[in-house]
């Protein structure tokens, strides 16, 4: 018997031992996934729970329902992986060994990374939202939040999602509209880009969002502190931003694991061929989703594309095939503007979004690059995608991993 | 777009980054640099070869990345090159602004 380690039971991991399951003969393959906790979070749902749009219910669920039979569910902390051994280490269970090793354990935040981030006012006025916790002890604050200064910040890239600060600093201006206060908060958006969206062509089309919703932005901003006594950030040419309410994203990182068993690069993430998903370092291992150091988003779509692409590469690993050198960076991003509306962007490694429609070319429903409401039903209906689809690597039909070119003004926009 | 400097024409982007990094010079990085406000000393040229041999191995260049290399700190770095450091750098060092994926 061979053995298949899938390392984290996220959206990558589980999509992937859906994937495989179906593809591995089980006479000969025995697949074992491992996570550290007992709850799936749908974590595109902690950018509503703060504005109380989702309840807790409906971002959590038992990870093991997503897990197809046939596959061992290890629910432990994976201690170190010694590649060279072909080993895994877990607390308990102890020892695993390996013929194939996929790493899937996704990003997190690192608050301790900045000065006076993780302070005795962590979660008092200072908080994040990519963590349950963080959106859940939001949600509370802001409910009774009578207004003032609301700073939306982000610490370093890459982040996962790097849209979600920005839809958060959008909800944030519907959430205290519609509460009757909008005129008692103020809105800025800080961040270490030169601008709110990071690729060029979509700040040009986009900056209007801003201007109309009165937000403001502070660009080019290397946090190198907050100080937590005077309510301030400051970044490294002394510019400080004062706040009454600072909701951050610290900086991500991949898990210490990777760090601990001297696999990962600066921030921990795996290096990794952009285009197989091979880690650059070791054959039989390889690596998807947030815990990669591609250069693509780090979001749930991008690792959906991803999943079809690494199936493919494993079974040609294991057939002795030259890898399919496929993966294009290709993500596919609803942008939620508030009030009701959102929009809709899809770009790769090399190509920036621009207008047009998706999935199909010429009719939509969806239009790229522009808000509408389809497009926020898009966003919503994608939480049930999400759990009946998506991580039980269902094709979602029309989209394909690689990106398509048609139906989009690319000669436009592409100048 | 074309742009003549330092006696030599050299390709650019609409922001004034080299398109091409074979033709740059130290000359060139030199006009740059006195575009921007800066006269280039041995220290700044000391990071200017930093980021090269960053740019020449593929590796992405970050606030980061500069704090741990043990070249500079990021306060010496931003009195160096005032405003944006790593965007000044870079256009003086003749390589792409640093993107970050979004
Ligand atoms: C606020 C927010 C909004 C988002 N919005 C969107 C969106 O609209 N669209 C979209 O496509 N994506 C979105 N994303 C991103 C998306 O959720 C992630 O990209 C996706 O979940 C990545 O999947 P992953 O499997 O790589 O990592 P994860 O899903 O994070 O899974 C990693 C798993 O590994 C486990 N693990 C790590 N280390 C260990 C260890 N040492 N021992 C045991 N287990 C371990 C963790 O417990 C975790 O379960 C959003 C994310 C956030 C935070």
């Amino acid at each position: 018997m061979k053995n298949l380690v899938i390392l984290g039971a996220g959206t990558s991991g589980t999509m992937m031992a859906n994937h495989l399951i179906k593809k591995l003969p089980k006479s000969e393959w025995k697949i074992t996934i491992i996570d550290q906790y007992k709850t799936h979070y749908y974590q595109p749902g902690f950018l509503f729970l703060p504005f109380d749009i989702y309840t807790t219910k409906q971002v959590k669920k038992n990870g093991k329902k997503f897990i197809p039979k046939g596959v061992r569910y290890i629910q432990e902390k994976i201690e170190l992986i010694v590649p060279e051994k072909n080993k895994v280490i877990l607390e308990e269970v102890g020892e695993l060994t390996y013929d194939i090793l996929i790493v899937a354990t996704g990003t997190k935040i690192a608050p301790e990374e900045i000065d006076g981030m993780k302070s005795p006012k962590w979660y008092k006025n200072i908080f994040d939202f990519y963590t349950y916790e963080g959106a859940k002890a939001l949600r509370d604050k802001l409910r009774d939040w009578e207004g003032g200064k609301l700073v939306v910040h982000i610490s370093e890239m890459p982040i996962k999602c790097p849209v979600a600060p920005l839809e958060f600093a959008f909800l944030a201006d519907s959430y205290f509209k519609n509460k009757g206060i909008r005129e008692k908060v103020d809105i800025t958006f800080v961040t270490p880009l030169d601008g709110a969206f990071t690729k060029p062509k979509a700040t040009k089309a986009l900056h209007y969002l801003l201007e109309e919703k009165n937000i403001k932005e502070v660009t080019d901003f290397n946090i190198e502190r907050v100080d937590f006594e005077n309510n301030k950030i400051i970044d490294y040419a002394d510019t400080e931003v004062e706040y009454d309410l600072l909701v951050t994203v610290p900086t991500n990182m991949g898990d210490a694991l990777l760090e601990r068993s001297g696999m990962g690069d600066d921030l921990n993430f795996v290096p990794t061929n952009k285009a197989t998903l091979q880690t650059k370092d070791y054959e039989n291992i390889f690596a998807i989703g947030d815990a990669t150091d591609l250069p693509a988003s780090k979001a749930g779509s991008v690792a959906h594309f991803e999943a079809e692409i690494l199936t493919d590469n494993i079974m040609r690993h294991i057939n002795g095939e030259p890898l399919k050198e496929e993966f294009d960076g290709h993500a596919n991003c609803f942008i939620e503007t508030g009030g009701g509306k959102a929009l809709l962007i899809d770009f790769n490694y090399t190509h920036e979004p621009v207008e047009g429609t998706f999935p199909f070319p010429g009719v939509g429903p969806l239009q790229l690059l522009k808000e509408s409401r389809t497009n926020h039903m898009g966003k919503m209906a994608f939480r049930w995608i999400y759990w009946n689809m998506l991580i039980k690597g269902i094709h979602i039909p029309f989209v394909s991993a690689t990106m398509s070119t048609k139906g989009k003004q690319l000669e436009e926009v592409n100048t | 777009m074309n742009k003549t400097i330092a006696q030599a024409t050299i390709s650019v982007n609409e922001e004034g980054y080299l398109t091409d990094f074979s033709q740059w010079t130290k000359e060139i990085g030199e006009e740059i640099a006195k575009e921007e406000n800066i006269d280039m000393s041995d220290r700044h040229w000391e990071v200017i070869d930093y980021i090269h041999n960053q740019y020449k191995n593929e590796v992405a260049l970050s606030i980061r990345g500069i704090k741990k290399s043990g070249v500079i700190n990021i306060k010496e770095f931003y009195g160096l090159f005032p405003g944006g450091p790593l965007k000044k750098c870079t256009k003086i060092a003749g390589i792409p602004k640093p993107k970050s994926c979004i």
